[in-house]
């Protein structure tokens, strides 16, 4: 019973194709695999493995072709468009590569976004956004533009923003991809500590093996198919 | 409320490009509300004209004058409550650029002809007692600087006198004010009398007449009859309604209202180009940005009215602020001196202009807005 409460994420023989013309190109294939509640997953493998097309699928930014996709309980792909949408704000956290803060808002604006979503007051977003700034360190840094921000800061601030709603699931496309290393060790550590002492639950697509290694477990990739499973 | 900062941020994104817009935007407003103000200058009187006066003028021409022995014969007419006579004076004061209109008339029934035209009690008997007194709208006297006791000469151009001056004298007796802001408060009316009694020639004719029907409903019945009673004499007449007499006065330079309706259209044909390339452009570059507005949790729906908000926000600014600079420049009166005798931008077209910027908002902001709806997240992240 605790086994079945502790699985977050069920992935059932999903498969993903995209229609070029006439053709049929195929992204996944037949994906069977499951996360549990508080584990920080590695998604590894090379370019066109197939990573990103899964990590969407789970955040539920994209449907599959086939198979069935649930989160904690709940067949996210038979969602409509609007429930979908209302899921992601509720449930998801997403952390960028190449951060995606809005240009033209603060560090603080652009923490609150997910929060505009929500039923809270003026007042009450601000809490929760000084929370978020405060817990990966830049509640001194809330009135900077992003331009006025280092790429490791800017990070920080995706960071914030995606767990600025308390999300079930953290989803990371290459978090550390576009920083130097010293900067992405500090963002490997922020997520780390997450996952620690946060419990959320991380799934992390990269590259770098270097990342991976912070990870509880690591899927390879590899043509659209889930070639080895390696427990850490 | 809660997404304007967001929406207000995106207008900020490009400064420049978003100030160029508001400014052609507003350019256009102004032009709208001032071809509003011309099209009631040019129109003055039609809409204040009386339902239930009827205007008889020479069949030939208005230039034509016509026997004042015609007003007995009209009041004679069925269906006819009051006539009246005017004539124009046509003098110039001071010079030829200072126009405005004279008329002579008999005070006491002219005044019962035109209640629009507000005349204080005391004013109204000085004029009846004083043989070459005068009333003068508002407009011309604020214009002027004319006052109660003010002698005003007019040298003639038609009505030379019999001792072969053209110099004719007046006093001014009263100032009247026009009933509502559609009146014409330009025009200068004196003694019909001291016309007849001075001018070399044309002795016992008049102008035009200005029937009063006991029924305005049958103004055009009434008008059939006024025109058969003259038929086959030496000088026909002509009867309509007074709207249809000014109407066509006024079409007589042309379809005004087409005019200014094709002028604005092909203005703000070019504004909805220009606005709507704008808001298109401003969303393709945003491709990336809207897509993670999704992922966060916006609806498309949402999407859909953040651009929305955008493009309605540039028209609104832009109009609203179009029509305030339109309104402020109209306040200050007739631009010609004369010309547009009233001049000014009714409430109503205030309305249409308000609408119109929502208007051109929703329309420019379309195709963006569906374009940033249909937007997979997928697909835009990819654009990264």
């Amino acid at each position: 019973m605790s086994g079945t409460d502790d699985l977050l994420v069920n992935i059932e023989g999903v498969t993903k194709y995209y229609r070029r013309g006439a053709e049929l190109v195929h992204v996944l294939e037949d994906i069977w695999f499951q996360v549990r509640r508080g584990e920080f997953l590695a998604l590894m493998g090379p370019s066109g493995s197939g990573k990103s097309t899964l990590l969407n699928l789970i955040g539920g930014l994209d449907r599959p072709s086939r198979g069935s996709i649930m989160v904690d309980g709940l067949r996210i792909d038979r969602l409509n468009e609007r429930e979908l949408a209302a899921w992601r704000a509720r449930h998801v956290g997403f952390v960028f590569q190449l951060y995606n803060l809005m240009p033209v808002l603060t560090a603080e604006r652009n923490v609150e976004l997910p929060l505009l979503l929500t039923p809270l007051t003026r007042a009450q977003r601000k809490r929760h956004v000084a929370a978020a700034l405060a817990a990966v360190g830049l509640l001194h840094r809330k009135k900077h533009f992003p331009r006025q921000l280092s790429g490791g800061e800017q990070q920080r601030v995706g960071i914030a923003r995606a767990i600025v709603t308390d999300p079930t699931l953290l989803l990371c496309d290459e978090p550390t991809g576009d920083l130097d290393r010293r900067s992405g060790d500090e963002i490997l550590d922020l997520l780390q500590l997450l996952n620690r002492e946060h419990g959320k639950t991380i799934i992390m697509v990269t590259h770098d093996p270097h990342a991976s290694a912070r990870a509880t477990r690591v899927v390879y990739l590899y043509k659209g198919q889930i070639v080895t499973e390696m427990p850490k | 409320m809660k997404f304007a900062p967001l929406v207000l941020s995106n207008l900020r994104r490009k400064r420049l490009r978003t100030a160029l817009t508001l400014l052609s935007i507003t350019v256009a407003f102004i032009l709208f509300g001032y071809l509003a103000a011309i099209r009631v200058g040019l129109g003055a009187g039609v809409q204040v004209a009386g339902a239930d006066r009827l205007f008889v003028r020479h069949r030939v021409s208005i230039a034509q004058p016509l026997p004042i022995s015609y007003l007995d014969r009209i009041k004679r007419v069925p269906g006819v409550r009051a006539a009246i006579h005017q004539s124009w004076f046509g003098g110039i004061y001071q010079e030829a650029k200072n126009f405005f209109p004279q008329m002579a008339v008999d005070p006491e029934p002219f005044l019962d002809m035109y209640p629009e035209f507000v005349l204080p009690e005391e004013q109204k008997l000085a004029w009846l007692r004083t043989r070459n007194g005068a009333i003068v709208g508002r407009s011309t006297a604020t214009r002027f600087g004319f006052k109660v006791g003010d002698h005003i000469p007019l040298q003639a151009t038609i009505w030379r006198r019999e001792d072969g001056g053209v110099m004719w004298d007046f006093e001014i007796v009263g100032i009247y004010d026009g009933a509502d802001r559609g009146t014409d408060t330009s025009q200068f009316f004196f003694w019909y009398d001291y016309l007849e009694e001075g001018r070399a020639f044309g002795k016992g004719l008049v102008g035009w007449y200005v029937v009063k029907v006991d029924n305005p409903d049958r103004a055009a019945e009434v008008a059939k009859l006024i025109d058969d009673e003259f038929v086959n004499s030496s000088d026909e007449v002509k009867a309509e309604t007074e709207r249809a007499f000014i109407s066509g006065w006024v079409n007589q330079i042309g379809d005004i209202g087409l005019i200014i309706r094709a002028i604005l259209t092909a203005v703000f044909f070019t504004i909805l180009l220009v606005a709507g390339n704008t808001i298109a452009q401003s969303v393709r570059e945003r491709t990336q940005e809207l897509g993670v507005l999704k992922a966060l949790g916006f609806t498309n729906r949402q999407v859909l009215c953040l651009v929305f908000a955008e493009s309605c926000m540039i028209s609104c600014l832009g109009g609203f602020l179009g029509l305030g600079i339109a309104l402020l420049l109209i306040s200050a009166g007739d631009p010609t001196g004369g010309a547009l005798p009233v001049f000014y931008v009714p409430v109503r077209d205030v309305v249409y202009g308000a609408c119109i910027s929502v208007g051109l908002g929703l329309v420019t902001g379309f195709f963006p807005a569906l374009r940033a709806m249909r937007l997979e997240i997928a697909e835009s992240l990819r654009q990264a």
